[in-house]
C-alpha cells in the first residue's frame, strides 16, 4: 500500500488560511506559489508531496468529509454545526473567538416565554438551550444577525464574537458564552487510512509548534 | 487456524477498473455461502414497534410507516438486522449463521429524501466464540478485497475504551461526549472534557490511556504492545487477552497485513447495543466507510437471553456512489449489418465477440443515428455476412 502520496488540503481562504498556511510551512509542508498573487485556487508542491486548496471557510469541512482533500481547516463553530464525518486531529489555536449569546444592553430574560433567538448556527443554538431545558423559537438568519433584535426580530442573537466591537457598536452586549472556538485541523476518515502516514507526520509537526 | 476463501479470483472489476454493483454483491453472496451462511430471505415489512424500541440502533431516524389492514403500524424495513434477530430461533447453545441481500428504506446521511438502498452483509447469533467472531472478521476483509481495490479492515476493543472512559468519569453524558471524542480521533476534545469536568475527581494518567486508545492507530503487531499496556493500567487483561486471540486467529489468514488497529471503529456503534470488538473497513478511493460491523450481544439479549452476535453490513450504495462511471462508453462495440446480411451470421458474430467478454450491440446498418449510447469501437458486416474491418 503506497502511503508516500501527495496529501490534498483545503485551507480557508482569508486571514486564517494565510496564518495556517504559515504553520504549516513551519512544519515542512512547504508551497511557496500559494502566497503569490494570482488568481489560481489549487497550489502544488511535489517535492514536498502536498496540494493545497482555497476553499470558502464554511466548505472546508465538506471537502474533506466527501475526501476532495485528505486533511483540512475549518472552524470548530462548523464542526459542531454541520457535524461532518471526519477526524478531528489537532486545536490550531488560532481564529480563537467564542460562540456566544448576545442581546440588547439590559434584556431581562422572561424564563415564562418562548425566546426569540436569531442565529446561523442553528444547530449550536438548538443545542444549547435544550441543554439547558429552555423553550425556544430558531430565526435562521445567513448574516447581519446583530439587527436582528435592534429590529424586534428576536429576542436574542447567537453568534460568534471575536472583539465584542460590533456588539458594542450596534449597543449589544454578550450574556452567555455557548463555547470557544477556534481552527481545528481536520481528516478524512478514508484518507487518514490511506495516506497515514504523512497525515500523521502534519498532525505531529503542526501539534508540537502550536504547543501541544 | 487457517482460513482462505481464494478471493483472488473473485475481484469484481468492470473493463475499467470499477467494480459493477451487481458482480459484487454475486461475489459476496458466494463468498458468505462458501463458509455456510444461509441465504436469509425475509417480508418487505415490520411492525413499527420493532424500530420504535430500538431506535438508537438504526443509522437514520426516519421510517416509513403505513396502516395495514388490520390496524397494525407497519414500517418499511429501515434495517435488516433487528429483523434477523426478532425472527430467528435459536437453540440453547446453537449457532445460526445467515446472510442477506435486501433493500432498505431510510434518510441518507447528506439527503432529505428517502431512499431505497440495497445492503448486503451477514449475521452469526446464538453463541459466538472465538472462531466465529475471528471468521466474521476474516470474511468482512474479504468482502472488502472482492471489492477490487486497497483495503483496510480497522478493529477495536469496545470494553477497554468504555473502562477508559469510565476512569474519566462515570456520569453517562459525559462518557458519552468522550466516546464522541474517540469516534473522532478528537484527543484535544478529551482535554476541554476533562478541564470542564476537573471535579469529577479523574486523574490525569486515566485521561492519557483514553487520548492514547483513540489516538492509536497501526498494524496490529504494532499497536497490540501500547493496548496491552493500557489494559494492564485499566485493570482490563481479560479485555486485551480477547482481542489478542482474535488477531492471533486472524494471523492465519491471507490479507493479515491489512488489518489495523483501531478504537475509533469500536466507539462510533455507542454501548447500549454492543460490546467486544467493533469493526470497519475502508477501500481506497472511497471516502466513507463501506463496512461496518462488530458484537452485539446487548442488542441480541432483548430477545435472546444470553443470546451473543457479531455481524456486519457492507454498504454497496456507498460503493456505487463513489465509483467512477465507464469513461463515457455504454458498450465495447457496435456491430452494424445490412439488412442483406444472413441472421444467423449476425448471430455468429454477435456471439463470438460475447464470448471475448465484450459488450455487444448489434443494429442495422442506417439506422445506428438513432442508437442511444456510445461504443469503444464499431464493426461492419458485409452482405455475405464477413465481419469487415473495424472503422
Amino acid at each position: 500500500m503506497s502511503c508516500d502520496r501527495m496529501i490534498n488540503i483545503a485551507l480557508p481562504k482569508g486571514r486564517l488560511g494565510e496564518k495556517v498556511y504559515a504553520l504549516f510551512e513551519k512544519a515542512g509542508f512547504p508551497c511557496p506559489q500559494l502566497l503569490e498573487n494570482s488568481r489560481k485556487l489549487i497550489f502544488e508542491n511535489e517535492e514536498a508531496g502536498v496540494r493545497y486548496f482555497w476553499v470558502k471557510p464554511s466548505d472546508a469541512a465538506i471537502y474533506v468529509e466527501r475526501g476532495a482533500a485528505d486533511v483540512g481547516v475549518a472552524g470548530k463553530d462548523i464542526l459542531l454545526e454541520y457535524e461532518p464525518d471526519v477526524y478531528e486531529l489537532a486545536d490550531l489555536r488560532t481564529g480563537i473567538c467564542r460562540m456566544a449569546v448576545a442581546a440588547p444592553e439590559g434584556f431581562r430574560d422572561d424564563p415564562g416565554r418562548t425566546l426569540k433567538v436569531a442565529t446561523k448556527f442553528s444547530h449550536i443554538a438548538r443545542e444549547y438551550y435544550r441543554g439547558r431545558g429552555r423553550d425556544i423559537d430558531i430565526i435562521h438568519l445567513n448574516g447581519s444577525i446583530e439587527i436582528a433584535p435592534i429590529l424586534g426580530l428576536s429576542d436574542v442573537i447567537v453568534d460568534i464574537v471575536e472583539t465584542g466591537t460590533t456588539l458594542r457598536e450596534n449597543h449589544l452586549e454578550v450574556i452567555e458564552t455557548v463555547m470557544p472556538i477556534s481552527a481545528r485541523l481536520v481528516a478524512n476518515k478514508s484518507g487518514y487510512r490511506f495516506k497515514n502516514e504523512k497525515i500523521t507526520e502534519l498532525v505531529r509537526a503542526v501539534s508540537e509548534l502550536v504547543g501541544k | 487456524m487457517k482460513i482462505s476463501g481464494n478471493s483472488e479470483n473473485m475481484q469484481c472489476r468492470c473493463a475499467d477498473g470499477a467494480v459493477s454493483e451487481e458482480q459484487y454483491n454475486a461475489a459476496l453472496r458466494s463468498l458468505y455461502g462458501r463458509f455456510g451462511y444461509q441465504p436469509y430471505k425475509m417480508s418487505k415489512f415490520e411492525e413499527y414497534d420493532l424500530y420504535a424500541g430500538n431506535k438508537d440502533f438504526l443509522i437514520s431516524d426516519g421510517i416509513i410507516t403505513f396502516t395495514d389492514t388490520d390496524g397494525r403500524l407497519m414500517a418499511l424495513k429501515p434495517d435488516v438486522t433487528l429483523s434477523i434477530i426478532k425472527n430467528t430461533d435459536i437453540v440453547p447453545g446453537g449457532t445460526v449463521k445467515v446472510f442477506y441481500s435486501e433493500n432498505v428504506y431510510r434518510v441518507p446521511k447528506g439527503s432529505e429524501t428517502f431512499r431505497e438502498i440495497v445492503q448486503t452483509g451477514l449475521e452469526c447469533i446464538g453463541r459466538t466464540d472465538p472462531y466465529c467472531i475471528a471468521e466474521v472478521i476474516y470474511l468482512a476483509a474479504e468482502s472488502l478485497r472482492a471489492a477490487g481495490k486497497e483495503y483496510v479492515l480497522d478493529i477495536g476493543q469496545l470494553e477497554l475504551l468504555d473502562a477508559a472512559a469510565s476512569k474519566i468519569s462515570t456520569d453517562p453524558a459525559v462518557k458519552n461526549a468522550l466516546m464522541k471524542c474517540a469516534a473522532e480521533k478528537n484527543r484535544h476534545g478529551v482535554d476541554e472534557i476533562t478541564a470542564r469536568n476537573a471535579n469529577a475527581g479523574a486523574g490525569a494518567g486515566a485521561a492519557d490511556v483514553f487520548k492514547m486508545l483513540i489516538g492509536l492507530y497501526g498494524r496490529v503487531d504494532e499497536a497490540l504492545p501500547q493496548v496491552r499496556a493500557a489494559a494492564r493500567e485499566l485493570g482490563m487483561q481479560d479485555s486485551y487477552d480477547s482481542l489478542k486471540e482474535i488477531t492471533d486467529l486472524l494471523r492465519a489468514s491471507d490479507g493479515f497485513d491489512r488489518f489495523r488497529i483501531d478504537f475509533s471503529a469500536a466507539a462510533a456503534g455507542g454501548g447500549n447495543y454492543y460490546n467486544g470488538i467493533g469493526f470497519k473497513g475502508y477501500v481506497e478511493g472511497i471516502p466513507e466507510r463501506v463496512l461496518s460491523g462488530g458484537q452485539y450481544d446487548r442488542l441480541v439479549r432483548r430477545f435472546h437471553p444470553d443470546g451473543e452476535a457479531i455481524g456486519f453490513a457492507v454498504y454497496l450504495d456507498t460503493i456505487e456512489k463513489y465509483t467512477a462511471p465507464d469513461a463515457g462508453f455504454d458498450g465495447d462495440l457496435l456491430l452494424l449489418y445490412p439488412e442483406t446480411a444472413p441472421r444467423d451470421k449476425v448471430l455468429e458474430a454477435v456471439l463470438k465477440y460475447t464470448s471475448k467478454g465484450m459488450t455487444v450491440r448489434a443494429a442495422r446498418a442506417g439506422a445506428e443515428d438513432g442508437l442511444s449510447g456510445r461504443f469503444r469501437r464499431v464493426a461492419f458486416i458485409d452482405p455475405e455476412g464477413a465481419v469487415k474491418d473495424e472503422l
